[in-house]
């Protein structure tokens, strides 16, 4: 398809090729195969993501133009951008909405994946460095919330950096490199500004390199029922071509998440608050943002002492075998005999989705 | 030495107690101090119950713990409370022990007051110091609990003066907790649990509680009402209400049950200006001239008040323009202030200021509600592009399939 067309077409296409050697990653392109199944319609889940990141990273380099990470000056320089700046409104806007939206994809994407069977053999790394970018993502939704530097993300990170504070060991060391000193303050802000800019996205683009050369190397799978009615059968495996037919249908779930970010941006602008104040008291219902709800409203609930432990250490040295394992799935999915425990895998995922959906919900109202 | 030095050397703090172990094993009245002693203020600070009844509190025999020989006064006559609780606490040196700025005057104050005064002519039944404070569960002044607490104050008050019966005799009126609890002072103390509001040690005093004369009661309101009272002195009814012997501010906003005052105070037929002035005088039209400017003011500030929450509803960033309408409220609160001054130039002049902001601040919200209308048309275009470019591709999508069949 891509050499046809026009004389002058092709004699730029040649001097292209002559140089880059485009003729091996067009080969490589028209071969590239999407299987087609039932659960297919997730698969765009992993697009629509890395699409989100990409408005990510244009908005941020935008919001930077203005953004001024002191605490004398963040608040009136983010109020700048969204009264003053020419449609900063809708740059804040859709740089925070698209932000909570990929967290959102995220989850339905690694969820997916789990239920698909997407992380086993030889995808191991693949899922690794999946969970590597959801935290990262959690990360940057950690540090980001700070940076308006109003009222609500002043406090819901005091409470935050409190919490990794309750940590057994590393804890009120990590919370200290975290805020920059005792209490949340300028050098909170400044810290998280660096590690939202910085840290945070180098190591995105290097995950998400591995990541998607991965999906490139071992190609999207099958879940494994597919592949033994498909084997069962002694037919080919019903599947799509990536270009042009899985892209252009990308194409259009990317432009649907546009249009639905473009509706949240301009009917439910992302709302300022007022300006972060140190010495007030800290308004009620302060509370952090909805993907961390669950394990707030959880630690809620826990006593404030058990055993001889604290309630709130109990908790997060719980989440943090959770999360541990969660993170371990491909290896304990399957048994020795390398025969998947389906049973267990499928159970595991819908309880975290049932806990992570109940809890948040819980927590949003209560 | 001092009276309070030596009853301390008397008495070591660290001495047994003899009375509380006799007295809890009893029953009734003489039973019922030791169950409420552990939770007053001089317990907690190491005093005794022989500290204020004297006796022997070492002695393991009745006879001798409460023996006349070793100080035992027994029942403390109601005459002798205030004098008794003197020895310690019109003691600067001794009290000096348990606070850092002690305060002796209570006792000075009290003689002063009518409560005191009635007391050293021999009656029994006027307050003295545990009638307010109580007897043996005395807490400390900060203590929610204790019945001098602000927001307990009134009702300890109005124990004996909303009591009827305990009043006859002195022919005082018993209304003024029920008139209190219908005014602005009480709403801010029992319904926002404002401390520091009003009640009735505030305009009364409390160890020298004396009535505000009518001489005094400007100065009473003053304390708090600053403002007011200062624009109150150099208006015309001041000399005016001096001579005819009003006692300034109660005149118009009465004693305990101070309402919140209304601009229909000023204008209205029944209204307070009224009562004095006819609506064709020069009294009259001043006050209906305020009346007039701080209604408009208010109802151009609800106009700017409802475009902005308009704005604000829909997301629209209008902090700045908020924080402008903060300022032109105050103006409405300060032209209200300024009545008190009697001059409608004086009112006016707030008025302006008031109607200047409140129509800029009207603007940034009607230009916010406009900008939140090309936003929502802008979406719509943007929705019809993004539909046209969705329905491109799946046309292109359909006529390549259409072709060659995607899957194998």
């Amino acid at each position: 398809m891509w050499p046809s067309g026009t004389a002058l077409h092709r004699r730029v296409w040649g001097w292209f090729e002559d140089r880059l050697g485009l003729n091996s990653v067009r080969q490589f392109i028209a071969h590239k195969r999407v299987p087609v199944h039932s659960g297919t319609i997730w698969y765009y889940f992993g697009g629509i993501t890395l699409f989100l990141f990409l408005l990510q990273v244009a908005t941020g380099i935008l919001l930077l133009l203005y953004y001024r990470p002191t605490a004398g000056e963040a608040y009136e320089s983010v109020q700048f951008i969204v009264t003053r700046a020419h449609y900063g409104w809708l740059v804040r806007s859709i740089h925070s909405w698209s932000a909570n939206l990929m967290i959102f994809t995220a989850f339905v994407h690694m969820f997916s994946v789990v239920f698909l069977r997407g992380f086993r053999r030889p995808r191991e790394v693949t899922w690794l460095s999946g969970i590597g970018l959801l935290a990262l993502a959690l990360g940057f939704g950690f540090s980001g919330y700070l940076l308006p530097w109003n009222t609500v993300s002043y406090f819901a990170t005091k409470v935050g950096t409190d919490l990794a504070s309750d940590l057994p060991l590393v804890g009120p060391a990590l919370a200290r490199f975290l805020r920059g000193g005792d209490e949340v303050g300028g050098a909170t802000l400044t810290r998280f500004f660096g590690f939202h800019v910085a840290v945070l996205p180098a190591a995105t683009t290097l995950l998400l390199i591995l990541h998607l050369a991965l999906v490139q190397k071992w190609g999207i799978s099958s879940p494994p029922w597919v592949e033994e009615r498909d084997r069962g059968s002694g037919r080919r495996a019903a599947d799509l071509a990536f270009f042009p037919n899985f892209f252009l249908r990308e194409m259009i779930a990317w432009y649907a998440a546009l249009g639905v970010l473009g509706c949240l941006a301009a009917l439910f602008p992302w709302e300022l608050g007022e300006k972060a104040d140190p010495f007030a008291p800290a308004p009620p219902g302060i509370r952090p943002e909805w993907y961390f709800l669950a394990p707030f409203h959880t630690l809620k609930l826990i006593p404030s002492r058990l055993w001889i432990l604290e309630g709130e250490q109990l908790g997060l040295i719980g989440f943090g075998v959770l999360a541990l394992g969660w993170t371990l799935l491909p290896f304990w999915a399957a048994d020795r005999e390398g025969l998947e425990r389906r049973r267990l895998v499928t159970g595991a995922g819908v309880l975290l989705a049932g806990y992570l959906i109940t809890f948040s919900l819980l927590g949003y109202w209560r | 030495m001092r009276p309070a030095s030596l009853l301390v050397l008397v008495v070591p703090l660290w001495a047994a107690d003899s009375c509380l172990e006799c007295h809890s094993a009893l029953a009734g009245k003489l039973q019922a101090p030791t169950a409420t002693f552990a939770q007053d203020v001089h317990a907690h600070r190491g005093f005794s119950c022989a500290h204020c009844h004297g006796g022997d509190p070492n002695a393991a025999e009745a006879e001798l713990a409460m023996s006349r020989a070793r100080g035992f006064v027994g029942r403390i006559d109601r005459l002798a409370v205030p004098r008794l609780c003197a020895r310690c606490h019109s003691d600067a040196t001794f009290m000096h022990k348990y606070q850092p700025r002690p305060r002796v005057d209570q006792f000075a104050q009290y003689q002063t007051s009518v409560h005191g005064q009635r007391l050293a002519a021999g009656d029994r039944a006027v307050a003295n110091c545990v009638d307010c404070h109580g007897v043996h569960d005395i807490r400390a002044v900060k203590d929610p609990l204790t019945p001098i607490h602000p927001l307990r104050l009134p009702d300890t008050c109005g124990r004996c003066h909303a009591d009827a019966q305990h009043m006859r005799k002195y022919k005082l009126p018993t209304n003024q907790l029920e008139q209190y609890r219908a005014s602005v002072h009480w709403e801010a103390l029992a319904k926002r649990q404002d401390a520091s509001a009003p009640s009735c040690a505030s305009c009364h005093g409390n160890h020298g509680a004396t009535p505000p004369q009518v001489s005094s009661v400007a100065a009473v309101c003053g304390s708090c009402h600053t403002l007011m009272e200062e624009l109150f002195n150099g208006s015309p009814h001041e000399p005016v209400f001096k001579s005819m012997g009003e006692a300034g501010c109660i005149t118009c906003h009465g004693n305990h049950a101070v309402f919140k005052p209304t601009t229909a105070w000023l204008s209205a037929a029944d209204g307070k200006c009224s009562r004095c002035h006819e609506p064709d005088s020069t009294g009259g039209r001043v006050a209906a001239g305020m009346a007039s400017l701080i209604t408009r003011l208010s109802g151009v500030l609800a106009g700017a008040d409802e475009v902005l929450a308009r704005a604000s509803r829909s997301g629209m960033e209008v902090s700045e323009a908020i924080l402008r309408q903060r300022e032109a409220q105050q103006t409405l609160v300060k032209a209200r202030v300024a009545v008190h001054s009697f001059r409608v130039a004086e009112v006016n002049q707030h008025v302006q200021e008031g109607l200047k902001l409140a129509e800029e601040t009207r603007r940034a919200g009607e230009a916010a509600l406009r900008e939140r209308d090309v936003r929502r048309m802008g979406l719509a275009l943007s929705l019809v592009a993004i539909f046209i470019t969705i329905t491109a591709l799946a046309l292109t999508l359909r006529r390549i399939e259409g072709r060659s069949p995607p899957s194998h």
